[in-house]
């Protein structure tokens, strides 16, 4: 009988037993995600369930994530699928709005190049030397997009998914912290109080329509391996541009979005498990996540310059910086920046144009990249 | 595939494929508005509607 008891105790003492020190130490992270999404309010909906999937996944003998455990489940249907991301590109779709992005086209350049920074990033990976796929998926946080870096990243190097998607998102919400200093140091004065006028209504509800139509059939035909993300995204746009199935927009854009994250940040969440997360490998590539979203910013102000000489000086290079995904935060640091130097400055429907930019370019850069890396044969 | 040759590869051929195809819509957005053009009572009229 004494014997029995102790095997008892054992059982709930097992636990401790069989704690790594990395374990405690990724509970702490956990938390730390937690306390930035609740207290600082830093992308909440996806940090909080991310923080609760890492505490969960690091408590010993759970199962979580063995087979038949509920993260895992989870974790094959939505991430190993891909489906969870392009479940959530189609909300994201429902609720941007193009409009002003249509309004100026020309502005679609500043979300080219806002994406300089995946490639560069890239480079620098592979120069410190991280595999091939691992670079890309390094290099994909400067999409500052977090479904297209899961998207990639899942499929390609499963291994950083946590690193990857933590960076993605973090400094998605550090943007008004990341940006500005940058912004500051690469214009001057006269150029950050560069005017440049009210944007007019001017495109048809017809061109709204066709814009998900054309570019889902362009950019499918040049880079048919990204056509999941651009054609979930173009989708969402479809349905709220046309107006006629608004019940299926707002279930994108509300229902299916909301569901879709929670099961997406605790699955990721759950890729956080210490003794894989804890390596001097993560820190490199959170390191080279934030150098992407800066190089991003520096490339997308020096467009902007060059768009400002082009255009004879119509043009605030401060907009470039909006040039990236991370939508619409970008687009309002732009315009607090902008009516800093000129209070009568009204750069945000200017700079939300070049932010729509940057999230078709996003996609469209991810799309490029997985459609030429097939074209190596590396994928 | 070294190294180098794939990072340039993707640099040049990755964002230079990026650019043009932003490029390409651009000149197609335009090419829609102008074949469509924005008419403010009637778009105005079936927002009201």
């Amino acid at each position: 009988m004494f014997e029995a008891i102790v095997s008892g105790l054992n059982g709930l003492v097992s636990g401790f037993i069989n704690l790594h020190w990395s374990n405690p130490v990724m509970i702490v992270v956990g938390c730390v995600l937690l306390y930035l999404g609740i207290k600082k309010d830093f992308e909440p909906l996806l940090l909080v369930p991310i923080g609760f999937g890492a505490i969960l996944v690091n408590i010993p003998l759970t199962g979580l994530m063995e087979e038949e455990g509920f993260l895992k489940i989870i974790y094959d249907a939505g991430i190993a699928t891909e489906l969870f991301p392009l479940l959530i590109f189609i909300g994201i779709g429902a609720m941007t709005d193009f409009g002003p992005l249509l309004e100026n086209p020309k502005i679609f350049l500043l979300g080219a190049a806002g994406q300089f920074g995946i490639f560069l990033t890239l480079i620098l990976a592979l120069a410190l030397g991280f595999s091939k796929m691992d670079s890309v998926a390094i290099g994909i946080i400067g999409a500052c997009d977090g479904p297209t870096a899961i998207y990639v990243t899942s499929k390609y190097a499963p291994h950083l998914l946590g690193a990857v998607s933590v960076a993605a998102y973090s400094y998605m919400s550090l943007v008004p912290v990341i940006q500005p200093p940058i912004m500051k140091l690469l214009t001057t004065k006269e150029e950050k109080m560069i005017n440049m006028g009210v944007v007019k209504r001017s495109v048809s509800k017809t061109t709204k329509i066709l814009f998900p139509l054309v570019v889902t059939v362009v950019g499918g035909l040049i880079a048919p391996r990204g056509l999941p993300l651009l054609g979930t995204i173009m989708l969402g746009n479809l349905m709220k541009e046309c107006g006629v199935v608004s019940r299926l927009t707002k279930a994108s854009e509300n229902e299916i979005a909301n569901i879709v994250t929670l099961l997406l940040g605790i699955s990721i969440g759950a890729t956080m498990d210490g003794r894989v997360f804890l390596k001097p490998q993560t820190l490199i590539v959170l390191a080279l996540g934030f150098l992407a979203i800066c190089l991003d910013t520096a490339c997308g102000v020096l467009f902007g310059k060059v768009l400002k000489v082009l255009t004879g000086g119509k043009v605030n290079p401060l907009i470039g910086a909006a040039g990236i995904s991370a939508y619409p935060m970008s687009a309002r640091v732009v315009q607090r920046e902008g009516q800093k130097y000129n209070p009568k400055n009204y750069l945000l429907m200017h700079a939300m144009g070049a932010n729509t930019g940057g999230q078709v370019g996003s996609v469209m850069a991810a799309a490029v990249m997985l459609s030429v890396l097939k074209g190596m044969g590396v994928i | 595939m070294d190294n180098l040759t794939f990072g340039v590869t993707m640099v040049v051929v990755g964002m230079g494929g990026t650019l043009l195809t932003l490029w390409v819509l651009s000149i197609l957005m335009n090419v829609l508005k102008n074949i469509f053009p924005y008419k403010r009572e009637k778009e105005e009229g079936k927002s009201m509607a």
